[in-house]
């Protein structure tokens, strides 16, 4: 599967965990693709870090607003009802429980579902800027990643990149399976359309709780 | 407040100074405060920003003239010229993760010695770190920060010194605004007193030292 299908199957699975009403923040990478399956009208409302909820869609060309941005700078719109405040208030909102789901990017998740998704050390090394606050502070956490780099799996019996939080997230998803983690332990949910239990399993190195019946991700 | 020149502003500042500078990726940053301290050579900077910005914006400007010793921020990954000092040794670096950075910001301007938070628990940012239970949950005890100086950039000021911030631009300005023993703002426009309602304005007129006039 190419890269691009990995991370729309990924996006459109988790924008079916959303509800009207809910406050959501999308870190970058594929959490950002998400919004791209939440209609506008639906009454998500989405928070940028450094500022914002109400975050619409990247305005088109020759509209965007030089203090209009998402928190990687970039310009965005905002829907209206939108509302815009300082750090402190925004930090507010995500460490003191307010935030409904944090969808976030991961390097790897362990098997018991803490992720690390801030630092690869000698090679990159650019801060965990938001994520330790959000896995922390959200309601619910999930990981949006590809299921293996290189090959290589991403979720690991131990994490040997260093921890975004001892705070163990509760869902990840990605273009092979949708898994669970609850109590310590680790329950697949579904697989991919075109994806086996067994493929699942030989891709995914810790110990799997597996329903007689897994059904399929519907997208 | 007194009103005072770009120049004026940024010569009070010495070589070496504490500097709190708002703005997210450079969105809401004093970019004129920001181009005077290249042109005026201020060296040994201590910055404590959000990010590092990009190359050629905000305090991207500052680390690519090499001006900054010490930068305390929770990302610096979107600027390569910051990674790269960061790794040659050049600029030291305190990453803090944002919420914390932000919180011992307001805790510093608010009278208080520090927060609890369970941000970091278990992680590498708790090296160092005591750790506290309160109600039989842990924190962290995050102890406040401050500065000598806050570079603040506001959307309107008005001749006394209110301040009011646009859109996502407002970020960290009203914040470090508490937390410096010497605040300088800069604002797009500097508007007659009365012209920012009452319960618009963010910043007081009195926590702002100076104000630099627009030209």
């Amino acid at each position: 599967m190419n890269p691009l299908d990995a991370q729309n199957i990924i996006a459109k699975r988790i924008a079916r965990e959303l509800r009207p009403g809910m406050l959501v923040n999308l870190g970058i990478g594929i959490p950002t693709l998400v919004a791209n399956y939440v209609p506008n009208n639906m009454g998500v409302y989405f928070q940028s870090e450094n500022g914002l909820i109400g975050t619409g869609p990247v305005p088109d060309e020759g509209m965007a607003h030089p203090t209009l941005t998402d928190a990687g700078g970039r310009p965005v719109s905002a829907l209206p009802g939108a509302c815009t405040f300082d750090s402190a208030m925004s930090f507010g909102l995500i460490r003191g429980g307010h935030v409904d789901v944090t969808v976030l990017g991961g390097l790897q998740v362990d098997a018991q579902g803490r992720l690390a998704n801030w630092m690869i050390p000698g090679k990159t090394v650019p801060g965990m800027g938001g994520a330790m606050d959000l896995v922390t502070g959200a309601k619910r956490v999930i990981v949006a990643m590809q299921h293996t780099a290189k090959g290589k799996p991403k979720i690991v019996p131990t994490c040997t990149l260093p921890l975004t939080a001892a705070k163990p997230v509760n869902l990840v998803v990605t273009e092979m399976a949708v898994i669970e983690f609850r109590g310590g332990r680790a329950i697949l949910l579904e697989t991919a359309p075109e994806v086996s239990v067994a493929e699942v399993l030989a891709a995914t190195p810790i110990s799997l709780e597996v329903n007689d019946h897994v059904p399929k991700m519907a997208l | 407040m007194q009103a005072i020149s770009v120049e004026e502003a940024i010569d009070m500042i010495p070589h070496g100074a504490s500097l709190m500078i708002g703005g997210f990726m450079g969105v809401g940053t004093p970019e004129r405060l920001i181009d005077e301290l290249v042109r005026q050579g201020k060296r040994n900077l201590v910055v404590i920003a959000n990010d590092a910005a990009t190359p050629g914006r905000g305090i991207g400007k500052l680390i690519a003239a090499g001006l900054v010793a010490k930068a305390v921020a929770s990302h610096i990954g979107l600027n390569p010229e910051a990674q790269r000092q960061m790794i040659a040794g050049k600029i030291g670096v305190d990453l803090v993760p944002q919420g914390t950075l932000i919180e011992r910001i307001r805790a510093g301007g608010f009278g208080l010695g520090g927060v609890l938070t369970a941000t970091g628990l278990g992680t590498v940012a708790e090296e160092g770190k005591r750790r506290i239970e309160v109600a039989g949950k842990s924190y962290l005890l995050e102890t406040a920060l401050r500065s000598e100086f806050a570079l603040v950039h506001a959307f309107l000021a008005d001749q006394i010194g209110n301040l009011s911030y646009a859109l996502t631009a407002r970020n960290y300005n009203p914040v470090i605004a508490m937390a410096a023993d010497t605040v300088i703002a800069t604002a797009e426009h500097i508007v007659p007193v009365g012209v920012i309602a009452p319960d618009h304005v963010i910043t007081p007129a009195p926590v702002v030292d100076y104000l630099v006039r627009n030209t």
